[in-house]
């Protein structure tokens, strides 16, 4: 009997003696349970909170502002004589500011019809990953256009109401990986004003984005809005828009080839004639630099 | 073997046992700078939920950081450190184990400060380098501040500037670590 105990109480010292050792070169670390975040937002989607001429399902950092120069040149089919259509440009010039992480809005100013419009832009959801995940990002665009122009028939009774255009959208995207983001935009651009009696004031359409990471500071993104009731009286054809997105530490440079001149979502939606086919394509670029507004305090 | 034997040998497992205190915490700090003269603004960032854990008995002593922890002034400066920088959503952790290799002179039952030399391997961005730095263990009322400050190369752990920003972000980042451990209970 005393033999039996001796061999456990030997063994059992034996077991704290080896656990003891080994313990030497265990990974200490294992020993701590880190409690994971329950949820993770899934981040940079895309480099800028546009895709090309869509919205993204990206977001402005809260507390940051997004000044964006955008520039379409002339025709590329109009050949040298126009240094392939770099001699015109129109622009627009906007600021976006983020809120949270979830909701912001922004201004902007087209030289296309003296146009300024302005958004708000919120996500019930975004994309997370965690215990609590979410599969897609899911948000709605609500803007406003207001035509500058001075009234084509200063005549007949004119009223402001008769500027404004206004557009709402969901955007339903997915990071489906580190490369590879892909967005659904369903969109509704309803104008108080239209030109001729039988053009709808309603125009439906559905965009796809996406954008295809190259490097850690290239992708390449593109936008396509397919229509479903277009005007008629002028010759529409659907933008489509292609280009790079290159980041350079402070900028991102969006350069792009598209059939759209317009810079807001009534513009380019509504009143794109340029066929791909006959290179009737512009080349343009989107300039971001996002500032820091509100300054984190690390403490 | 007699009982008496036999009791001295569980006591003096027993006694080893205990003597391996293991003292750890999940909220330490690393602070970093990595500012240059030629930065227009400060490069710098904070974590605030470092793991750490010293085995008093072996000397060892490990570190492991979550990358996308690291708060910066700039959101866009957070954004491009783990996108372009550390790139964490493929290296979503910096670990250090390494030993403290004066572990003799630090006694962990009691209230002091000793001065330590700790080396190991640090590995940032899928990178595994050996480092050495002094720090400092000071125990008291049986919880222990480690603290220590060093530098590394960002060359080192693969972690290029893009030419056109070379000279806004310094080649050398200085590091503070600030750990406040307790006792861990199994």
């Amino acid at each position: 009997m005393k033999k039996l105990i001796a061999f456990f109480g030997l063994m059992i010292s034996l077991f704290f003696l080896n656990n003891n050792l080994l313990a030497q070169d265990d990974d200490l670390l294992k020993l701590i349970s880190v409690d994971k975040p329950k949820k993770e937002i899934v981040k940079n989607a895309f480099k800028s909170c546009r895709v090309i001429n869509a919205h993204s399902m990206e977001f402005v950092r809260p507390g940051t502002m997004d000044f964006r120069i955008l520039h379409r040149f002339g025709l590329l089919n109009q050949g040298y004589k126009n240094l392939y259509g770099l001699d015109q440009a129109t622009m627009r010039m906007g600021f976006d500011f983020g809120i949270t992480k979830n909701l912001m809005f922004g201004v902007g100013r087209s030289t296309v019809k003296k146009e300024v419009d302005a958004f708000i832009k919120y996500a019930p959801f975004l994309q997370a990953t965690g215990e609590k995940s979410f599969p897609v990002t899911f948000a709605i665009v609500s803007g406003i256009t207001i035509d500058g122009m001075p009234w084509a028939d200063p005549i007949r009774p004119n009223y402001f109401s008769s500027r404004l255009g206004y557009y709402f959208q969901t955007i339903i995207g997915r990071k489906i990986s580190e490369a590879f983001t892909l967005q659904v935009v369903p969109t509704l651009v309803h104008k108080n004003l239209v030109v001729e009696t039988n053009d709808e004031n309603d125009i439906y359409s559905v965009g796809v984005g996406g954008r295809m990471r190259l490097s850690k500071r290239i992708s390449v993104n593109w936008d396509y809005f397919y229509v479903l009731n277009p005007l008629t009286n002028i010759s529409f054809q659907n933008p489509l828009s292609l280009g790079f997105d290159i980041e350079t530490g402070g900028h991102v440079f969006q350069l792009h080839f598209s059939n759209a001149v317009g810079m807001n979502e009534r513009a380019f939606i509504t009143e794109t004639v340029g066929k791909w086919g006959k290179g009737e394509v512009r080349f343009g670029f989107n300039l971001s630099r996002v500032f820091q507004i509100k300054k984190k305090n690390l403490d | 073997m007699n009982t008496k034997k036999l009791l001295l040998v569980v006591m003096v497992a027993f006694s080893l046992q205990s003597n391996a205190q293991r003292f750890f915490t999940k909220g330490g700090e690393i602070f970093f700078n990595a500012t240059s003269p030629a930065s227009p603004e400060k490069i710098e960032a904070v974590n605030k939920s470092v793991v750490c854990v010293v085995d008093s008995k072996t000397g060892a002593i490990q570190f492991s950081v979550l990358m996308k922890g690291f708060e910066f002034h700039s959101a866009l400066m957070q954004e491009h450190f783990n996108e372009n920088y550390v790139e964490s959503e493929k290296f979503p952790s910096a670990v250090f184990k390494g030993q403290i290799s004066n572990n003799e002179i630090v006694n962990y039952n009691k209230d002091g400060v000793y001065t330590v030399n700790v080396k190991g391997k640090l590995t940032i961005h899928g990178v595994t380098k050996d480092v050495e730095s002094n720090g400092k263990l000071a125990v008291k009322d049986g919880k222990i501040n480690a603290s220590a400050e060093f530098n590394i190369v960002l060359k080192d752990y693969s972690i290029s500037i893009p030419a056109l920003v070379a000279e806004q972000v310094a080649k050398i980042a200085s590091i503070k670590v600030a750990c406040s451990l307790e006792l861990l209970k199994n």
